[in-house]
Formats: C-alpha cells, structure tokens, sequence
C-alpha cells in the first residue's frame, strides 16, 4: 500500500514510523525538513520538504497513486484544504483528517473523508471511565 | 443587499466603503483586534472581531441572511474554508474569494467557491499587457479560455485602413465589440470605417484567433 502523510509532527511521524514497520511504502509531506527528525531511525519511506497546500507539492509525492492519505498538520482549513483536494479531485480510496477544534468537522459532512478529533475522543473516554467508576 | 467581507487591509476598508455608499449591509470579519476597532471609528458597517472561518463569527455577521460573501485574506485554505461554510452551512448564495497561488484557482472552481480572483495572474497578465510591444494584446480570456477579448492596434500598412467593417472578410466566428479612437469609443456598425491607430477590440473563438489577427494586420 502506498500511504502519504502530510504533516510530520507528533501523530504524523508516529504513524508513519508504525506503518514503515509493517513494510507499508509511506511518504511524509511537511513545510519544515526538521521535523523529518522525529522519524525513526528505521523507517525506510520516503520525506518531501513542501507546503502540502501547493498543488505541485502534492503531485511531487504522487497523490493520485496513493492508496491512503491521512492529513495531520496544525491548521484545520489547510487539513480541509488537503483532504478535499485529495478526496475530492484525486479520488483516493481512503482519505484520514486530524480535525483538532471539533466544529471545523462540519466541513466534511457530505464528503467521503474519515476525520478524528483527539479532543472529542478524549473527553468521551474521561467522560465514560468517570461515570463507570461513579 | 448584505454582504459579508473576511479580511483586512486597505482593500478591505475601501471595498467595504464603497458597498456602503452603495446602500448595502456591510459585516466585516478580522482577527486584528486593533483593525476592527480602526475599522469600526471608521464606518458604519458591523465590525467583528474573530476568526471568519469559524461558525459562530459567520452566525454574528448574520450569514443566513447574507446575500454573498467575500474571503479575502492572504491564506488560501482559509478562503476555501470560509467560503465552503458559509456554502454549506448558511447557503450564501454567492462565494467570492482571492487566491494568492495562482495554481488554486483550478482547485478553488472544482470545490465550489462561484467567483475566483487569482490576482497574482490578474497582475502578471496586466504587466505582460503593458510591457507587450506587439500590436495584437489578448486582454481577457472567458470562460476557461473558451472566448476571448484581444486588442488589435491597426498600424500603418494593415490591409483594413480606409475600409468600411461590412468590406471586410472576416470569419463569421469574430465578433467587433468597438473601436477605441483616441479618447472616442466608437460602437462599430457596417459602415464604421477604420482608421489608422484605431484600436479594435474584438470578442473571438480562440482557434480562429490567428485568423482574425491575419486579417486586421496584414501579417501572415
């Protein structure tokens, strides 16, 4: 599987250490070449130094062959921006958003994109390992 | 009319001056604290402060009732975003926004914003015009590049100098929009003769183009 990650800081490099494990052929998209340094000494996918918003950049890292992206940088309009691009005008099969204030997720209502909001499945696990306790 | 304006600047206080004087309701959204409270000494428009891509900044500047809105800051995600929600969350019905990349515009049209400024090639093709030393300028290019506006300098030596329109052989394809003459602008009819430095504006299909050129010029 071809598997491109746009935007390599914590989640970004974790994941793509993970899947470079498991021999999956990643790519790791980000504007900063120094944070390709949190990516592990084993892992043998490929780095691209470029802001994932420019369209040349996108096509660099071969989007259209991707089989799954997953979009984690800080900025939840740029994620928007990406995903969409990647769902949306490139179709691919399987496209993954990082959505860090959950009500920027209305964005992705009508579109086949599967989003995580770390806030909201924190609470949710707090919220239920409290109640159970109670 | 209201409409909505994400964004800063000078452009921003003038355009939204100018709706103003025109009658319409203006909301305008920016992050600056100091710009809003400038902005807000200055007119007489709904002045907020926040982040316009976000849903409750929109629901203040009354997106629901909102007639178009215009996203122009200088980040091109957070155009899209913002014209994106106010589409599908409050169904504005008219999107406008600016694009810095001018690669975007592409992206920008398939995903739904109604109308694209790409300013960096609005600017690069009026420097092109300016500088451009041949007679024959391409001045707008609509619908994708489907028809276009070009200028023809008739100079000395064109074929068409002293001729009547109706004279000419030109493709049925090509349309006279007029004729600039010095300061006049003359609206061309069958019997407009041409004259030397007229400048013909003339509506075309790009591939007959070349043809019209040919013809107005003399040149091969």
């Amino acid at each position: 599987m071809y598997i491109l990650i746009i935007g390599c800081g914590r989640t970004g490099s974790y994941l793509a250490n993970l899947l470079s494990k498991e021999e999956e052929n990643v790519v790791v998209i980000d504007k900063d070449a120094t944070s390709f340094e949190e990516l592990s000494a084993e892992f043998t996918g490929f780095t691209v130094e470029g802001d994932a918003t420019e369209i040349e950049v996108l096509k660099d890292a071969k989007l259209a062959k991707a089989d799954s992206v997953v979009v984690t940088t800080d900025d939840d309009n740029v994620n928007a921006m990406i995903a969409q691009i990647a769902s949306e005008l490139y179709q691919v099969p399987k496209v993954l958003v990082r959505v860090l204030d959950s009500q920027k997720e209305v964005i992705y209502k009508e579109l086949d994109v599967i989003t995580m909001t770390p806030t909201s499945l924190l609470v949710d696990k707090f919220k239920d390992e409290i109640v159970r306790s109670v | 009319m209201e409409i909505i304006i994400v964004g800063g600047g000078k452009i921003v206080y003038f355009l939204a001056k100018n709706f103003l004087a025109k009658g319409y309701q203006v909301s305008v959204i920016n992050k600056d604290q100091d710009y809003c409270i400038n902005l807000a000494k200055k007119l007489n428009a709904v002045i907020i402060h926040g982040d316009g891509s976000k849903l409750n900044y929109l629901e203040q500047a009354r997106a629901s009732r909102a007639d178009a809105i215009l996203a122009l800051t200088d980040n091109d995600p957070d155009n899209l975003y913002i014209c994106q929600l106010a589409q599908r969350e409050f169904e504005i019905p008219k999107t406008f926004s600016v694009i810095n990349n001018p690669d975007n515009e592409e992206i920008f049209k398939n995903l739904g914003v109604d109308t694209i400024f790409n300013t960096t090639k609005l600017i690069s093709l009026l420097i092109e015009q300016r500088v451009e030393t041949t007679d024959v300028n391409n001045l707008l290019s609509i619908e994708e590049g489907r028809l276009n506006l070009s200028q023809v300098i008739l100079k000395e030596g064109s074929p068409v100098l002293g001729k009547k329109l109706k004279e000419l052989n030109l493709p049925d394809e090509i349309v006279f929009g007029c004729v600039i003459r010095g300061e006049e602008v003359v609206i061309p009819k069958g019997s407009t003769k041409l004259l030397e430095n007229d400048k013909v504006l003339i509506i075309t299909l790009p591939q007959r183009q070349a043809e019209a050129f040919d013809v107005l010029t003399g040149e091969e």
